[in-house]
Parts: structure tokens; sequence; C-alpha cells
């Protein structure tokens, strides 16, 4: 079998599969699957912002902590996260949702934190001061001039985390978790290139998708002027590499 | 044996199962090497041929504006393609063979080099282009003298990510059963749950992953004396 034939029925099975209603509805179908996705990742972000964000704020506005974030944002991208998950299937937790779930917050810690921690860092001290001099406690500070400040660098950092989040669940399906993932390894144990293809397109759609509509909600939430998303920025002088907190991909 | 109700625990728990065994180290030493010498040569193989992609469609997307948006668009899109997707998608073309794994790999790290080599582009003076042109370099040699060493360190800062990136990344190449050292990872995990084999799989990587690192680190610093000096 020539590899373009493989190619071209793969395509041609993918679109039967996707098109079939009952594959979307049956118990165990891509409707559940999805559901289960979804869950497992809304679940994993929350936890991990839940954690990272105070921390990221507590370091940012007392600028302490510099090299231990910049440790752990490097050293986590060089952890497979296969590994991850893998490791805590066999832990005394036990393989299944809950150790994925685990698994992906612990994953989506450090990008949250280390954009939190440069969003705050970040922050004018000029403006910082004056707004302390205008009267305003510490928590104000925070909350009403910091905050708004940080906000597009926070959000940065909860996308990323998403979206190698979402990206990642799709593993889990290797060592017995859920998730769509479970469509592709079911392909490959059948020998299915139309269900293996099928299970791809719907994880890649479902990552760019989430992508989209964060970048869009982010936009929306960020204060003061701000160019329409996806157009370049003019007139920015590009002095540094593309901030590598942005993570990798998954 | 060391507990009163050792005697209830199933048979399959009683089997000791620790996360580290030296034993299982020494016993599959030349297994384990196998598959990191796998992983290394899907590594340094994807990061070449990236490099090599990578260094044209950089240097094209500088000429035009177009161009450009167009190459970082795409690359996002590519970027947020999960690798199981990216492998499953490949699968049909070179089926369960070491080059899935490695064309997979080549898009991400092609992907994560060419925004830094842009970057490092972008950030020759034009002013120091501007001398260079007017003392009668050429292209070619303007490029090698000139912006070459001004923007190796962006250069190497992209070649660091993508290659600590393309050795986490390389592991999920067990789909198709070429995942270098994630074979020992998923290998562990089907073997009943045998921690030892799937800890030493991880635990590899990642000294893999901060060795090579290292090494980049330190050839930075070879190819940009004059920055030592500069800094100290």
């Amino acid at each position: 079998m020539g590899a373009d034939g493989a190619v071209v029925t793969g395509f041609s099975e993918a679109l039967v599969y996707l098109n079939d209603p009952l594959n979307w509805t049956r118990p165990g179908g891509i409707l559940e699957l999805l559901g289960e996705h979804l869950a497992i990742s809304a679940v994993a972000v929350l936890a991990a912002f839940v954690f990272a964000f105070p921390v990221g704020v507590a370091l940012g506005t007392s600028g302490r902590g510099s090299g231990s974030v910049v440790v752990l944002s490097n050293v986590s991208r060089a952890v497979p996260t296969l590994a991850l998950l893998t490791l805590f299937a066999v832990s005394p937790i036990g393989f299944g949702n809950e150790a994925t779930t685990i698994a992906l917050a612990v994953f989506a810690f450090p990008p949250i934190l280390t954009n939190t921690y440069v969003g705050f860092r970040g922050v004018d001290a000029d403006i910082r001061e004056a707004a302390r001099g205008m009267g305003m406690s510490r928590w104000q500070v925070i909350g009403r001039v910091e905050l708004p400040q940080a906000l597009p660098l926070v959000t940065t950092g909860v996308r990323t985390a998403a979206v190698q989040v979402i990206a990642t669940a799709g593993l889990a399906a290797l060592v017995g978790g859920g998730g769509l993932g479970r469509i592709v390894t079911l392909g490959f144990g059948q020998q299915d290139y139309g269900q293996i293809l099928a299970g791809a397109f719907l994880i890649a759609a479902l990552a760019l998708l989430v992508e989209l509509l964060l970048v869009i909600l982010s936009w929306a939430a960020t204060p003061g002027p701000r160019r329409l998303p996806f157009t370049p920025a003019r007139g920015r002088t590009v002095t540094e590499p593309e901030p590598t907190a942005a993570g990798m991909p998954l | 044996m060391l507990s009163a109700d050792a005697g209830r625990v199933l048979a399959a728990d009683a089997a000791p199962n620790p996360w580290f065994d030296g034993s299982y180290v020494v016993d599959n030493w030349d297994t384990i090497m196998g598959y990191l010498g796998e992983h290394v040569r899907l590594t340094v193989g994807a990061v070449l041929l990236g490099s090599l992609i990578a260094l044209p469609l950089a240097l094209l997307a500088r000429r035009s504006g177009v161009l450009g948006g167009a190459v970082l668009g795409l690359s996002t899109i590519v970027y947020t393609i999960p690798s199981l997707a990216m492998f499953a998608f490949v699968f049909p073309l070179t089926g369960l063979s070491a080059t899935t794994v490695l064309i997979g790999l080549t898009a991400y790290s092609l992907v994560i080099l060419v925004r830094n080599f842009l970057v490092g582009l972008q950030g020759v003076p034009a002013d120091v282009q501007e001398a260079a042109r007017g003392m009668g370099y050429g292209n070619a040699r303007r490029f090698v003298q000139i912006e070459l060493p001004l923007a190796l360190p962006a250069f190497m800062a992209g070649l660091r990510i993508a290659t600590v990136s393309t050795i986490a990344l390389t592991t999920v190449g067990v789909l198709v059963g070429h995942g270098g050292l994630g074979q020992l990872i998923y290998g562990g995990f089907n073997a009943n749950f045998y921690r030892a084999e799937i800890v030493t799989g991880a635990v590899a990587c990642v000294v893999l992953a901060l060795l090579a690192d290292l090494l980049l680190a330190g050839l930075e610093r070879v190819l940009t004396p004059w920055a030592r000096t500069a800094r100290s």
C-alpha cells in the first residue's frame, strides 16, 4: 500500500467517522469524551491558578525570588509531560481522571506563576509610590493599581497554561486516562487510520479554538488602549526574543 | 512479613514496587543506552533540520512584512497543535517509524527557531548595517561577519529552548513506538506499573535536557567572547 493511498483513504475515513452522528452521541462517544476533556482541563487550570496566582503576586510585588521563578520555569520545560502523567498514574492515587487532573495542574503551575510574577514585577515603581502617597492601602494598591497593569501578562499565563493543558490532556489516554486522546489511542489499537486522524483533528481543533477564544477574552478584559488581537504591533522595536515563559508546544 | 496484615494483601500488591531500583538500571543498561541513543539522535536531527529550514525562512521573513506576518502566524498555529495530534497526522505518511517522530519534532523546533532567528536578525541595529554596507560589505559577507555575531545570543536562546523542549517532546513518540527514553516510561506503565523503569526513563530525560542546555550555554560563552569581557 503506497503512502499516498494511505493518506487519502485515511482522510476520507476520518471524514466518515466525524460525519457519523452515532460517533458523537453514543456513550463513550466524541461528545462525552469532549466533556471529560474540558472538565479535566478546567479543573486543572483553576487549581493551578488558585495556587500560582497568590504566590506570583507575593513574589512579584516584593521583588524577591526571581532566581527560583526562573529556575522553576526552566526546569519545568525539561520535564516531559508524559513522564509527569505516568508518574501520577502509578502513584497511590491510581490511574484515571483524578491522577490526570493533578498532573495537569502541576504542569499548569509554572506558566501562570512566571507570567504573574513578571507582570507584577514590571509595574513602574513610581506608579506604586504615587498610589501609596495618595493614601491607598497595600491591598488597594495591588487590586486597583498593580493588577490592571499586570493583567495582560496574567491572562497570557492563564492562556498558555490552558492551551498546554488541553493539549497534554490528550496524552492522558496513553496511560489509562480519559478525554479525546482515547479516540487516537483506540485508533492505533485497531489500526484504524480514519479514527486516528479524526481524533488528532478534534484535539488540534480544540486547542486552536481555546487559544482563539482566550486571546479574544484577554483582549476584552485588558483595560486601557489596546490593539486588536492578531494585528502586528506597529512601531514596537523588537529587542528580545519571544517571552520564554510562554512555554512549549505539547 | 513486615506488617501484621500482610496476609490480606492481594498477590499483585505484595510484590515490592520501589520508585527507584539500582539493580534495574544495572541489569538493563544496554536497553537504556539504546533508547538514550535514539533519543539523542532524534533530538539532534530535529534541531539541526529545524535550524536548516528556519534560517532561510527567517531571512525571507525579514525582507517583507507580509511574509514575516505569515511566518509568525503560521508558526503560532503549528505551535498550538498538540504533539499527540501532530504525530497522528504524520503517521499515515511514514507509519510506525522514527521518521514520523523526526518530522513532528522538526516541525516544533522549526517553529521555535524561526521566531528567535527573526528576532535576532531584527535586533541588528540599522546603523550598523548601514555602516557595513558603506564599508563595502556584500550581502553574504555582511551576514556572516556582522549580522550573525550580533544575532548570536538570540539564535542560541532559540537553540536552547528548541533543544530542551524537543528532548521533552520526543517521549510522546511512544505513540508510534519510537519515543526514545519515553519507551521506558510507557513500557514501565504497561509492565504492570513498574515504577523503577518509569522513574529511570523520566529522570534520564530531565538530566539529558539539563545537560544539553548546559552544553549549549557553554557553547554560547565560547562563541561570544566579547560578551564575557563586557559583562565583567
